[in-house]
């Protein structure tokens, strides 16, 4: 079981946890919501729970929840621009089908 | 696929209800926008990079108008069609555009209200429609790097405007569609970019010198609202003023005319501009002058020389900051921290003459040119609910007046819309008829002149006031609004002690656009309001006289007026009655003026009286 972050994407998330001034790190989860039954959550993490998994990428710890990980498992995130627009994106391995912009997804 | 951005924690939002929240500077010469992106605010840039956007709109016949660089490119070319400096003149009348006719080259033409607009190729614009247009260009650019539409969006004001001046940027704010949350004032939005609002109190001193204003505020932080204690400035001091002293400079060096050809001048000043940024990094610049024969002048501006040309512009704010500390009852020693806004703050002198203003190192970290924006949208983010509640900020205001109603149906207002809470203000008023032992307060909202255009409230009563005459009973009326808008009224008569009082919210069941319509109307019924309130005032003072006398006669009538003296007084009393319920002020108060001719003797007779009866019975000895 593993998540990976691009090296990008880390020095994104480590800019914005200085900025904030606290913080252990990002959380992904996936929650039931959404047009297409599942969504992403990208949160800051101010504690980790003890069935929290901590993967470290490039020094920044991404923490997962057990049960948000079985839908996660090889997700890779990244950090990229598109037009004006800038941000996070998973390529997670396990979606079987996305809405038509990829905020929700199906497993 | 889409792109995320990290949310606080337990903040994230279902996909596709993203709160895309922005600040908005609306600037005199640059506009900017800005938004918080996993949790970083910064400013938002163009296609090629630009964050500050020219308030620049050029309107051509047939076309869509532009905005920004492009407009301001074609300014020179196309002065008449090409709109700069629009702020000042939002909200202003056709009159106050008139006066500051000298400083703005464009044609203008009276609208509805007296509202100017102003002649383009493309037709009459107003102020507000210039506005929208630059709005309406930061919209486009914000929606494109946030991906998706706006919810809610804060612009800031300069904190010395007016309501009208205010209620026009938010008309240019709806007029290009955005979702307008709140104005914030320029200072305050600084203050927040430095989170000063997480501090538990504060004064602190905003020195804002941009390109051709310049402006200084001290705000007082109390529980999280940021009051603007005092405001000073100039709205003709800024980095263009140095860029003239230093052109002129560099034309004299070189020998050449400063009124020679307006091309060369208009090169000047751009170099001028170029090497003043030069100058803040670097401890001497390298200038040029072409001549008009084409010869070459070489010089070097060093940093000495440069101070010299512009320290006379930068002396010239040292008399508004002390203004504005006298104004706010505080010495330098008083503030906590300075703020520095404004492009020109950048220049090393600037930031020294600062310090020595205010004995205290100003803040500096974030780039000068952005920090209102970037306030703006952290107060965006929070107010459109992407924060954890406990870092709501307070900065509110309360949307209409509070008052009580008064005799003849009349508003007294206590707390002056606007006010920012919490807010207490007490009033004291006083009884209206001989032994009046109860008062009943009706607590109203609104900015009319009469309780029937008002909202009510609450009603309550104070009981338990001790019988006197009247005029001689003291009841303070407080009006307490709390962090949460929730109102409190409480009445105590101040010889007795009796209390009542009563809690109320306020804001409660009023959409915005009810609170807009009573606004509207204050405004529109201003006159017949002013003058239904002479009337009431004089019916009101008349029925008091008319209580009064008739109390009196009843009283001495008969020992102290023969019977041709009372039946005088009772004939012009009966006047009086007779014009009290008309509608001519003027004859109400003739019918009290007459009335109070005629029973002059008779006061007189009652007080020797009184006094007789005072003294008899005591000797003279005693009073000694």
């Amino acid at each position: 079981m593993s998540i990976t972050m691009t090296e990008r994407a880390a020095e994104h998330v480590r800019k914005s946890l200085v900025h904030r001034g606290k913080g252990e790190g990002l959380r992904l989860g996936v929650r039931t919501s959404g047009c297409s039954g599942k969504a992403y959550v990208l949160e800051f993490a101010d504690s980790i729970q003890p069935d929290d998994q901590v993967f470290e990428h490039h020094g920044v710890k991404v923490i997962v929840d057990q049960k948000s990980l079985a839908f996660l498992d090889g997700t890779e995130l990244d950090y990229g621009k598109e037009g004006l627009n800038e941000g996070f994106k998973f390529t997670n391995p396990n979606v079987k089908g996305e809405c038509g912009c990829g905020e929700s997804f199906t497993v | 696929m889409a792109l995320l951005q990290i949310s606080e924690p337990g903040q994230s939002t279902a996909p596709h209800l993203h709160r895309l929240a922005v600040g908005i500077d609306l600037g005199t010469t640059n506009s900017l926008v800005a938004s918080v992106r996993s949790g970083i605010a910064d400013t938002l840039a163009d296609g090629e990079g630009r964050h500050l956007l020219p308030s620049v709109v050029r309107y051509l016949k047939g076309a869509d108008p532009v905005v920004g660089d492009v407009a301001l490119a074609a300014a020179a070319d196309d002065p008449l069609n090409t709109i700069a400096s629009v702020k000042r003149i939002m909200g202003r009348g056709i009159d106050d555009v008139k006066t500051l006719g000298g400083t703005l080259p464009y044609e203008f033409a009276p609208g509805e209200s007296g509202m100017p607009r102003i002649c383009t190729a493309a037709g009459l614009y107003s102020p507000v429609e210039v506005s929208a247009e630059i709005l309406r260009s930061l919209k486009r650019r914000a929606e494109a790097s946030l991906g998706g539409d706006l919810s809610g969006v804060v612009i800031t004001v300069p904190a010395y405007f007016d309501d009208s001046q205010r209620q026009a940027t938010k008309d240019a704010g709806r007029l290009a569609g955005l979702p307008v949350l709140r104005l914030l004032n320029e200072p305050t939005a600084a203050a927040v970019a430095y989170g000063l609002d997480r501090k538990a109190e504060g004064v602190f001193a905003i020195y804002d010198l941009g390109g051709g204003t310049f402006d200084i505020s001290i705000l007082r932080l109390n529980r999280g609202v940021f009051e603007v204690l005092a405001t000073a400035g100039d709205s003709a001091l800024g980095g263009d003023d140095m860029d003239h002293a230093i052109a002129d400079w560099m034309l004299r060096q070189a020998g050449v005319g400063v009124s020679g050809d307006p091309h060369g001048a208009r090169r000047a000043l751009r170099d001028a501009r170029a090497a003043k940024h030069v100058l803040s990094q670097s401890a001497q610049a390298a200038v040029c002058v072409t001549r008009p024969d084409g010869s070459v002048w070489h010089g070097t501006l060093a940093r000495a020389e440069f101070d010299a040309l512009v320290n006379p512009i930068i002396e010239r704010t040292v008399a508004p900051c002390r203004r504005v500390m006298r104004d706010a009852a505080i010495t330098a020693a008083d503030i906590s921290e300075v703020v520095l806004v404004g492009g020109s703050t950048r220049m090393p002198r600037v930031r020294e003459r600062a310090a020595t203003i205010f004995c205290r190192t100003p803040l500096t970290d974030i780039d000068p040119d952005r920090v209102v924006a970037i306030g703006a949208a952290i107060q965006a983010d929070i107010l459109i609910g992407n924060k954890p509640s406990d870092e709501m900020l307070l900065l509110d205001v309360i949307p209409l007046s509070l008052g009580i109603e008064i005799m003849g149906g009349m508003v007294e207002k206590i707390i002056a819309r606007n006010s920012t809470i919490p807010i207490a203000k007490a009033q004291d008023f006083t009884t209206f008829k001989d032994g009046q032992t109860a008062m009943a307060i009706h607590v109203v909202q609104g900015d009319r002149e009469l309780v029937s255009d008002c909202r009510s409230l609450a009603r309550f009563e104070l009981r338990g006031i001790p019988p006197m005459v009247a005029g001689a009973g003291r009841i303070r009326v407080t009006f307490q609004i709390d962090a949460d808008g929730l109102l409190s009224v409480s009445a105590q008569e101040q010889t007795s002690g009796a209390a009542s009082s009563v809690v109320v919210k306020p804001s409660y069941g009023l959409s915005d656009a009810e609170i807009e319509r009573m606004l509207r109307d204050s405004i529109v019924h201003a006159r017949e309001d002013n003058d239904a309130r002479n009337l009431r005032e004089q019916q009101v003072d008349a029925d008091r006289v008319v209580a009064a006398l008739e109390s009196a006669l009843a009283a001495d009538g008969d020992a102290l007026l023969s019977a041709a003296e009372r039946l005088e007084i009772e004939h012009k009393l009966s006047l009086l009655r007779s014009v009290r319920d008309g509608t001519d002020v003027a004859c109400i108060r003739d019918g009290i003026d007459t009335l109070d001719r005629a029973t002059r003797e008779f006061a007189a007779r009652r007080m020797d009286a009184g006094i007789r009866k005072a003294l008899s019975g005591h000797r003279l000895d005693e009073f000694g």
